[in-house]
């Protein structure tokens, strides 16, 4: 949501729970107006926006791309919404490494880790192996329970950028969509657990 | 939005009424009770200026996607960018010291309004046993006042205030002036229910946030977001409920960035006010004032004190018995938490709710037929809230055991909202290895000396720990769930938190009834000088099994009152 249209929806609030004189289905009408608003402002610049351009700061032209393929292949595109890079996951984890340097180390070592196991195991780094031979890497480390011993320091990489790329992917606004995350919204009679949703509760009972 | 400019302290010879340093729940509640009562009042805090209705301060509505950091901490927000909260367990210039072998953590606020900005708003008064545990089992102290002295100072807090909750009539649990508590979240009801088979007392929540209009405030509007500053002004902080009121009197001065050296004395031994350093010039002040209020938080005004030495308080004032410092006491805490099955694939609904449970549990147990001596309180976490950084971290815990792809996208979406959490949080009994001194050596960056803490567990909290972790793994598997760690050994202290970590620090200036063991008399007024007063977590006796602010609010009321009432008697 921009500044500008969450101050709008702010200034209603506060102007209507101040005053406690607008009906609140008022302001809720403003509120989800403003957020319509704002989500199809956001769409047009997301729209205009070229992420190839992107130039890293933190990490090496070659580890980005490395990246940019690796956050794919955790979260790639399906019939309900886009991938990683889609969501700007890359300039995200870039943000990160730069806001908060305790996380270079891991990754950069993480990423030579990654390109020395193909080496070793096909020849070439990452980037050059054929999707089939990325996904046996893969399929050696991205499941700790079944993990070799002497692949836990790359396993422990992978869970770490698994989360990173998660973290980047459910709170950008495709993740928030495709999550189906309702609320951060003005409620005027709080309810709790909808009738359907007491009704699943019901059904989903452990026995 | 509130205008409330900051005025340079008046540079009139002429003191001011009432002196009060911090602006927190106790510094708060002292200058609205001091100045509805007609006192001029100064109100030092050692932080800047903070308005909660105001987007410049709050953050309120906003979405991940509107920060690149997406609610990840930053150095003076170590519990996320959109907390509001200025301050941290490191402060830059303001360090703290630890006795060889001391796991301590201490949490400083600098800004207006001070932890009232972002606490977890959990409410509860203290019960009758609360306030003689003595009496009751030996150990501890007993406090010179009892709950009916305080009951009707919690019935004013309450009334202010506003507090939701439900009437009980639970022995130790005293009902207050309730507004109606909102409806249980979907996985609340779960833990309700798994509670209920095991006869655990399961009850709606005690939050000061109000649910319906209040002395001229909106309702809550149920966005969860409490922590990031209410712009509706729904819920308790210092400053919207109580700091401003008190400037629109026009009797209360606002001295921010102003942190307090020491109570200064004159040569009868009263204090004449206090010492600060001007941070944003490094000069040192000094305001006047006919009664000093020290409310600066539990550790901080114990060190104000440590650090007023003179000639006629050589340890330092409210120090005759040599007890300051001593007796601190933190909440001890642990948390287990879950993945339930039964909750996989939860309808999309608005679970966001207040901002904290919506229901609790009280302690339930008879201690006596316990291992340990004093109980704790259970709070719940889980939900489909705003998704912030850190979403679901650790989806390797859940069965599928990590992965990639597809199915890993669909494990997001189908276990989000399936995890349930729950966190301890007990009674610590004060002891003699737990305490603060000043510093022989080290200062901060303005040359004041700094605390050093000594802290050490005992048994009484060990063991209450290890229940604690028992019956969370205990309700987890009643629920059908699965526990994610292992039960802690007895070497890892059965996983309890660093004394300081859960932020309730109280003690350090504790009130008694006899001038040869306590700090200050029954009134939280200094045995040693009758003008300076304490009104925060200091003059606690006990720790109970319940967060401290609403005791903090109705004792600093209570102190006010008597404030109140001397100054017309002409004796102050």
């Amino acid at each position: 949501m921009s500044e500008m249209n969450r101050r709008d929806m702010l200034a209603s609030i506060a102007a209507g729970a101040a005053a406690l004189s607008i009906p609140r289905e008022g302001l809720e009408a403003a509120a989800a107006h403003a957020h319509e608003a704002v989500a199809a402002e956001e769409q047009a610049q997301q729209q205009g926006q070229q992420p190839a351009a992107y130039v890293p700061k933190q990490f090496t032209a070659d580890e980005y791309r490395l990246v940019r393929l690796l956050v794919d292949y955790v979260i790639p595109r399906d019939a309900r919404s886009g991938s990683a890079t889609q969501a700007g996951v890359p300039q995200f984890m870039d943000f990160i490494l730069g806001e908060y340097p305790g996380n270079r180390t891991w990754m950069k070592d993480g990423i030579a880790w990654v390109n020395a196991e193909c080496r070793r195991r096909f020849g070439q780094g990452f980037i050059s192996c054929n999707d089939a031979q990325r996904r046996e890497l893969l399929d050696a480390i991205a499941y700790p329970r079944r993990a070799r011993e002497q692949d836990r320091p790359v396993v422990e990489f992978f869970n770490r950028f698994r989360n990173l790329t998660s973290s980047g992917f459910w709170t950008s606004r495709m993740g928030i969509a495709d999550l189906g995350y309702i609320g951060n919204r003005p409620v005027m009679e709080w309810v709790g657990t909808p009738p359907n949703v007491l009704a699943w509760l019901e059904r989903s009972k452990p026995s | 939005m509130v205008q409330t400019p900051t005025r340079p302290p008046q540079q009139s010879r002429e003191p001011y009424d009432v002196v009060i340093v911090g602006s927190g729940a106790g510094g708060g509640m002292a200058a609205y009770e001091l100045t509805k009562a007609g006192a001029r009042v100064a109100l030092l805090e050692a932080g800047g200026h903070w308005d909660n209705t105001s987007s410049q301060y709050s953050a309120m509505l906003k979405m991940p996607y509107d920060s690149p950091r997406r609610g990840a901490s930053t150095p003076d927000r170590p519990f996320g960018e959109w907390d509001a909260n200025i301050g941290g367990w490191q402060i830059p210039g303001e360090p703290y010291t630890k006795a060889e072998g001391t796991k301590f953590d201490w949490w400083r606020a600098r800004m207006l309004g001070g932890r009232t900005n972002h606490w977890g708003r959990i409410s509860l008064r203290f019960g009758p046993d609360d306030f003689r545990r003595k009496s009751l089992d030996g150990m501890g102290d007993d406090w010179p006042i009892t709950y009916d002295d305080l009951k009707p100072w919690y019935d004013e807090v309450d009334r202010l205030i506003g507090i939701f909750g439900s009437v009980e009539g639970l022995p130790n649990e005293p009902d207050g002036i309730f507004h109606a508590p909102p409806a249980p979240r979907y996985y609340e009801r779960r833990v309700k229910e798994a509670c209920d088979r095991m006869q655990i007392t399961c009850i709606p929540a005690r939050l000061s946030i109000i649910t319906k209009p209040h002395n001229g405030r909106a309702p809550c509007h149920y966005c969860g977001q409490c922590n990031r500053g209410c712009m509706t002004n729904s819920n308790f902080s210092s400053p919207n409920v109580l700091i401003f009121p008190a400037l629109r009197t026009g009797r209360l001065t606002l001295v921010t960035n102003a942190m307090a050296r020491e109570v200064s004395t004159g040569e009868d031994g009263r204090a004449t006010g206090v010492h600060y350093i001007d941070k944003t010039t490094g000069e040192d002040k000094h305001i006047r004032g006919k009664i000093v209020v020290l409310a600066a938080s539990a550790l901080e005004t114990s060190r104000i004190l440590m650090n007023s030495k003179s000639s006629r308080h050589p340890q330092g004032l409210a120090n005759a018995s040599g007890v300051l410092g001593k007796y601190i006491t933190d909440t001890t805490g642990t948390d287990v938490a879950g993945f339930i099955p039964s909750l996989v694939d939860v309808p999309r609904h608005n679970a966001d709710g207040v901002g904290g449970n919506h229901i609790m549990m009280p302690w339930w147990l008879d201690n006596k037929k316990l291992d340990f001596p004093r109980g704790y309180h259970i709070e719940v976490w889980g939900g489909l809230g705003m998704p912030t950084y850190g979403f679901m971290g650790g989806i390797e815990r859940y069965p599928e055991g990590g992965g990639y792809g597809t199915d890993l996208k669909q494990q997001y979406r189908k276990y989000w909202g399936a995890t349930v959490g729950f966190s301890g949080r007990g009674e610590m009994i004060p002891n003699d290895k737990s305490f603060c001194e000043l510093d022989p050596t080290v200062t901060d960056k303005w040359g004041i000396p700094v605390l050093r803490f000594h802290w050490e567990w005992r048994d009484t909290e060990y063991l209450q720990v290890k229940h604690m972790q028992e019956t969370f793994r205990a309700i987890i598997a009643e629920m059908g769930g699965e526990v994610w760690s292992n039960m802690p050994t007895r070497e890892q202290g059965y996983g309890i938190a660093n004394g300081g970590a859960i932020i309730h620090e109280l003690g350090g200036a504790r009130m008694g009834a006899s001038e040869r063991d306590s700090a200050l008399n029954s009134n939280c007024q200094a045995w040693d000088c009758e003008n300076l007063f304490v009104a925060d977590g200091a003059p606690f006796v006990s720790q109970a099994d319940k967060n401290p602010t609403w005791t903090i609010m109705a004792l600093s009321m209570r102190t006010s009152a008597y404030i109140t009432q001397q100054r017309r008697a002409g004796r102050l």
